[in-house]
């Protein structure tokens, strides 16, 4: 049995799912909060972007279910289980390949071949030539020959694999619409491709197609190619790419957890006490937003950074010590960025104050506290949502400037701060190394540009004062039929 | 106006304290000046000896807060708290940590006009393109052009500003080689050095800023005014600078005022990249060294500046709007 290893980056992510699977439940129970939510799905974009944020999150759960292996017993001794020192995620095991697909340097995509040429014995002279790869098709017999052939062929298949999952899935969703409303199947596929449902599910199931046209090839050819080629120390690329997903979903998540509490607490309690109290809440987080953000990450980070270095014995692998690592610095972040969201809920809780139910309430004699935890709190929600949903894609990026500075998570993790970091070197070596770059970008602005077209839809749901103003094309009105 | 900004300024001041404290306590009382030491030194092995000397050195072998050995005022002024912190309100940041020791006063003065020279520009013609970007989408609200600004909008701001960076010196620098990748030179020069670095800049926030700038000036748009300008025959050009423009500055410049600060600090990220020799590039410096004394000052730098655009910024309002009347 291995040991099942909880870090605590993995409880937040889990805790994360939990409690999106208990909120969704409750949307179910209350109408009003369904009329919201259907809201945020009825924007397409909005709805496509859920599609690829839980596909990313998919990635990022998997890759957080932490574990070490249990090693065979030593002959002789022991009675005790011994465990391995590295920790691995159910993500590592399906990338096994990525992982032990080890190059001794820079391969380009999809190569067969290593990118430098190095001194090599053939026919008894010392030729320069690019070495054969190790992984990398080794497949191949005649790897310039059947290259091209091969990849083709392997593309093709993943891409028939992926329309069959995306028909596959398009074809439940018919289904169970047809289920529900009581039609029959074709008029229900007629309706979905008409784009005439309540929610946009034509645009969801495009975007699970092209979705599952990318994926299908990218897999497919993993198990046998570099499909984002190595980098300098011979690492798959892609595997370092997904690997980076949980990094920053974690970030994203877990710097907006831990700035709620001391917002909400200390929001609601300045706006609803007043008096001496909002003033030395106000002192507070001026103090703390009057320093520039960065100097002040850094400055914690420095200090956390001392700390886990004076107490080494405190973690037992290397993955535990980057992951308090990481622990710290959303707590960090948490910390340092409260100011925003306490002074929205200031104001707001004093708007609230004034109304009549609270009135009411007081009137009636209820406690303070009751009073701010039954009639403030609820009715403040929508601006923690929001600020959270927003904050997400900030989080992200910023997580790849503070890494750049060095004062991001350790180094040893993947994220995508790294890898553009890197990604910086190579750019400027001859030849050219564009694929980490390009991989770094491609999964970074997928993974953003989803969280901010979600986060607008949320804003507009549950804010409409706040709203961006989206852009509508005005479409030409239909010629109206005369009448009779 | 006078009274406020004086009252403003004692808060100001408070808040400098509470800051002073803070970053007092994180970096002293978290970690001993022993374990600053051993870090800086650095190496596994280090002796009890060299982290006294290296303490002795830079004055860190006084009691933190409370000297009993003195007499007198002596008690609370030869402490580490009192040298290496009450100074800072009077901007004598003293020497740096690192070995060289260099005084950090001077170092601040003297790369603050290379951050100017790289932030001015780029705070003047970002407020500039951001303005004319968005009241150009609002021209052409309802349309392509409007759809698709607004679309390219929030691809680039989800774009973060390292892209930028490494594309724009990759095709610039290595393919254009229309301008050096990194480096800087003062006088005349220093424009061959910075075109790239404020024109990557003005890029990385213009998605952001437009799409604010946009909803702002939309909101204005829908007013009564702008439909009586509008009914009394106004051209549209004319509605959106003479009436639209002034009424949505307001928003604007809380927004550019947040960058303020920004202005003398430097671009951590765009001078350590194109290799300027100013504040941001000292701060990260700073933080690779792990050199405590000049993050510490730096951090108070920074609030100083912040309080002081807050200032600067509610006296702006005052002058575009009339109705606003600080007291």
């Amino acid at each position: 049995m291995p040991k099942i290893v909880l870090l605590w980056s993995d409880v937040v992510v889990l805790l994360t799912a939990v409690a999106i699977a208990a909120y969704g439940w409750r949307i179910g129970r209350s109408p009003t909060q369904r009329a919201t939510w259907a809201r945020v799905f009825r924007d397409a974009p909005a709805l496509c972007a859920t599609v690829v944020l839980l596909m990313f999150f998919a990635v990022a759960l998997l890759d957080s279910l932490h574990f070490r292996r249990a090693l065979p017993p030593a002959p002789g001794v022991s009675q005790q289980q011994a465990y391995g020192t590295h920790t691995e995620s159910v993500l590592d095991l399906l990338l096994a390949r990525q992982l032990a697909g080890r190059e001794t340097t820079y391969s380009a995509p999809l190569a067969t071949r290593a990118l430098v040429k190095d001194s090599i014995e053939v026919d008894g002279r010392a030729e320069r030539v690019h070495p054969r790869l190790q992984f990398g098709g080794a497949h191949l017999h005649d790897d310039v020959a059947e290259r091209g052939a091969d990849i083709v062929r392997r593309a093709g298949a993943g891409m028939l694999g992926g329309l069959a999952v995306a028909a596959a899935l398009a074809a439940a969703v018919a289904g169970a619409m047809a289920w529900r409303r009581g039609l029959r199947l074709a008029e229900a596929a007629r309706l979905l491709l008409r784009n005439q449902t309540e929610l946009p599910l034509r645009a969801a199931l495009l975007t699970l197609l092209v979705l599952a046209l990318v994926a299908g090839p990218t897999l497919v050819l993993a198990q046998d190619y570099h499909v984002f080629g190595t980098d300098r120390t011979g690492n798959d690329v892609f595997y370092q790419a997904l690997k980076s997903i949980r990094t920053a979903f974690v970030i994203g998540t877990l710097s907006t957890l831990a700035t709620l509490p001391f917002a909400m607490l200390f929001g609601i309690l300045a706006g609803y006490l007043g008096g001496w109290v909002d003033e030395v809440i106000q002192y507070l987080y001026t103090t703390l937003s009057s320093v520039p953000n960065v100097l002040l990450i850094a400055a914690c980070v420095l200090m956390m950074q001392v700390f886990i270095d004076k107490n080494p014995e405190l973690f037992e692998t290397g993955a535990e010590r980057a992951d308090v690592r990481l622990f710290l610095l959303c707590v960090i972040l948490g910390v340092t960025g409260w100011a925003t969201l306490c002074r929205l809920l200031r104001a707001e809780t004093m708007k609230l104050r004034e109304l009549d139910y609270v009135q009411a309430a007081t009137a009636f004699g209820v406690g303070g506290a009751r009073i701010m935890r039954r009639h403030v709190l609820p009715n403040v929600v929508h601006l923690i949502i929001i600020t959270t949903v927003l904050d997400f894609s900030a989080l992200v990026l910023y997580e790849a400037v503070l890494s750049y500075i060095g004062v991001g998570v350790d180094p040893a993790m993947n994220s995508f701060g790294g890898m553009i970091n890197l990604a910086r070197n190579e750019m400027s070596r001859d030849p050219l190394v564009w694929w980490s770059f390009a991989a770094a970008f491609g999964f970074m602005v997928a993974l953003v540009l989803a969280a901010n077209l979600f986060a607008d839809a949320v804003r507009d749901a549950f804010d409409p004062r706040a709203r961006l103003f989206r852009p509508r094309r005005i479409l030409p009105a239909r010629p109206q039929r005369a009448a009779g | 106006m006078l009274t406020y900004i004086v009252r403003r300024s004692l808060y100001g001041l408070l808040i400098l304290i509470g800051v002073n404290l803070f970053t007092f306590v994180l970096f002293f009382t978290v970690n001993t000046p022993d374990d600053m030491a051993r870090l800086n030194i650095g190496g596994k092995r280090v002796t009890q000896e060299q982290i006294d000397k290296w303490k002795v050195e830079r004055g860190y072998d006084k009691p933190l807060y409370w000297n009993d050995a003195r007499s007198g005022a002596a008690r609370m002024t030869d402490t580490v708290f009192w040298e290496r912190s009450v100074s800072l309100m009077a901007l004598d940041f003293g020497r740096s940590d690192s070995r060289s020791a260099t005084d950090i006063g001077h170092e601040i003065a003297r790369r603050m006009v290379v951050s100017l020279q790289l932030a001015v520009p780029v705070f003047v013609l970002q407020v500039i393109a951001s303005v004319a970007f968005a009241l150009l989408l609002v021209f052409f609200k309802h349309s392509r052009i409007d759809f698709w600004g607004v679309v390219t909008c929030v691809l680039m701001l989800s774009i973060s500003a390292l892209f930028y960076i490494i594309v724009g010196q990759f095709l610039f620098s290595r393919v254009f080689r229309l301008v050096p990748i990194s480096g800087f030179e003062s006088g005349w020069d220093a424009v061959r050095f910075l075109a790239l670095p404020v024109l990557l800049s003005l890029l990385s926030r213009l998605g952001g800023e437009g799409r604010l700038y946009r909803a702002m000036f939309l909101e204005e748009v829908g007013r009564d005014y702008v439909r009586t300008a509008r009914a009394k025959g106004l051209a549209e050009p004319r509605v959106l600078l003479r009436h639209v423009l002034p009424n949505a500055l307001i928003p604007i410049i809380t927004s550019a005022g947040s960058y303020l600060p920004y202005v003398f600090l430097g671009s951590l990220v765009f001078e350590s990249f194109f290799g300027i020799p100013g504040l941001g590039a000292y701060v990260i410096d700073a933080i690779t060294g792990q050199d405590f004394a000049i993050v510490r000052s730096m951090v108070f730098v920074g609030s100083v500046l912040y309080i002081a655009s807050y200032i600067v910024v509610d006296i702006a309002y005052t002058w575009v709007d009339p109705r606003v009347r600080l007291g």
